[in-house]
């Protein structure tokens, strides 16, 4: 069914956007918007720890300098929110969750991301491994800043930005999928923005 | 797909679209709607734009404010006519809403066209006939700005406690509100306290959200009550 032509709407098109990298039903935006339910929260350093456990043979934390001493990757990629917005060429420094992982024995095939403030999203495994995800704790080469969920925050660029949980202190492995914050509200369990998954039933 | 019954000018760079959307399910009142305009050549846009009006009311509508740059609301505040068609899709949002049934106290602070979804909330409050206490806040440029002025004068005779402040001078003669950028001193002022446990929502720019609430947990509020809606750029 087509859809109803917007009389004398023409939009505006940028031709300096390369349309191949916009998902559908978003806009390249140049700015970086801030989404968040609720007040910043903001940790401090010394306050700050990361853990992995869980549904894992090996549960682990670390404190900030441990965590910062971690092998770290710069990456530069898009970011899709849901929002409708999507920003190209953001470069992130942070540990893969690759390397998060190593050695713990997760036998969990999901993951939940749970932050400072109480946000909390759902991952299956394979989503965030393969170098796919980082904890990341620098943006455009500086510290991020707390708006944009620092001291860190999870990365997953392939899915809508509401995965990429701010002010992550840990991830919990679990056999079984437990929809997070947004998930529970009705955004969709998984979050593809190619396949403009923004909504449960999607 | 829904049609424009009606347009009505709320102030210079705001208009309310009046909808008629076949199968509206109903909606709370913070909630927001998906908008997406088509062009003949297929081209597509998509929005959200808070729902203004109370889930009681007959209609829906929308109050979209113009972005100088934006792709949507200049088409929508100013090329829109009655009759004219886009899709929509809602309502969305189970976080930012509010029912009279869920209780007060409740503490509204809004800046600019962020008092779109808090007067869907004030509006729904009125028409449930419920005794909440309730208070707004509002930081808005100039007078002109303000949107829906007429109406929140008169639900300032009952409903609930409306307070503005206008950050840009100069204030219109007989003035009594406040003239600033809200602060600490401010929302101690309109209260309540945070022992009366209020439920709290926020809703404008992001650089003003994210200092109201900052603000409103350096008084003591329960971080967890401060429910935001930012929109906008950033300026990053």
């Amino acid at each position: 069914m087509t859809p109803p032509i917007s009389r004398g709407f023409r939009g505006r098109r940028r031709s300096e956007v390369d349309a191949d990298r916009l998902p559908p039903g978003q806009y390249a935006t140049s700015d970086f918007p801030v989404l968040s339910a609720g007040p910043t929260p903001r940790t401090s350093l010394a306050d700050w720890s990361f853990a992995v456990g869980g549904a894992i043979g090996q549960a682990r934390s670390w404190t900030w300098d441990e965590f910062t001493a971690l092998p770290a990757e710069t990456v530069t990629v898009d970011i899709h929110c849901v929002t409708k917005w999507s920003k190209f060429d953001t470069t992130w420094t942070g540990v893969p969750v690759d390397v998060l992982l190593e050695g713990t024995e997760p036998w969990g095939d999901f993951v939940v991301a749970w932050c400072d403030g109480g946000y909390t999203t759902n991952l299956p495994i394979a989503e965030v491994t393969g170098g796919r995800a980082w904890v990341a704790y620098e943006y455009g080469g500086e510290p991020l800043d707390a708006e944009h969920g620092g001291p860190a925050r999870l990365l997953v660029p392939h899915l809508y930005f509401w995965k990429s949980a701010k002010w992550i202190r840990g991830l919990n492995l679990s056999a079984e999928d437990e929809p997070g914050f947004w998930e529970n509200y009705g955004y969709h369990n998984y979050g593809d923005p190619w396949k403009e998954q923004r909504y449960w039933g999607d | 797909m829904v049609t424009i019954r009606e347009i009505r000018a709320e102030t210079p760079h705001a208009k309310t679209l009046v909808l008629d959307v076949p199968g509206w399910p109903g909606h709370r009142s913070g909630q927001h709607v998906d908008v997406r305009l088509t062009a003949e050549d297929g081209y597509q846009a998509q929005r959200s734009y808070s729902i203004a009006s109370a889930p009681e009311g007959a209609d829906l509508e929308l109050t979209v404010e113009r972005i100088d740059d934006g792709e949507v609301s200049p088409y929508l505040t100013e090329d829109a006519q009655a009759g004219d068609q886009f899709e929509l899709r809602g309502p969305i949002g189970g976080y930012f809403a509010w029912d009279a049934s869920s209780g007060g106290p409740l503490l509204l602070v809004g800046g600019g066209s962020g008092l779109v979804p808090l007067m869907a909330m004030l509006r729904h409050l009125r028409a449930a006939g419920s005794d909440v206490d309730a208070r707004l806040l509002l930081s808005a440029r100039s007078i002109e700005d303000v949107l829906y002025r007429d109406e929140l004068d008169r639900l300032a005779g009952g409903t609930a406690a409306v307070h503005l402040t206008l950050t840009r001078g100069p204030a219109p003669p007989g003035w009594t509100g406040w003239t600033r950028r809200i602060d600490r001193a401010m929302l101690a002022a309109v209260g309540p306290e945070p022992d009366r446990r209020p439920r709290i929502y926020v809703c404008g720019p992001t650089p003003f959200v994210e200092e109201a609430a900052r603000l409103l947990v350096a008084l003591g509020h329960e971080p967890t009550s401060v429910h935001t809606e930012r929109f906008g750029p950033t300026g990053e």
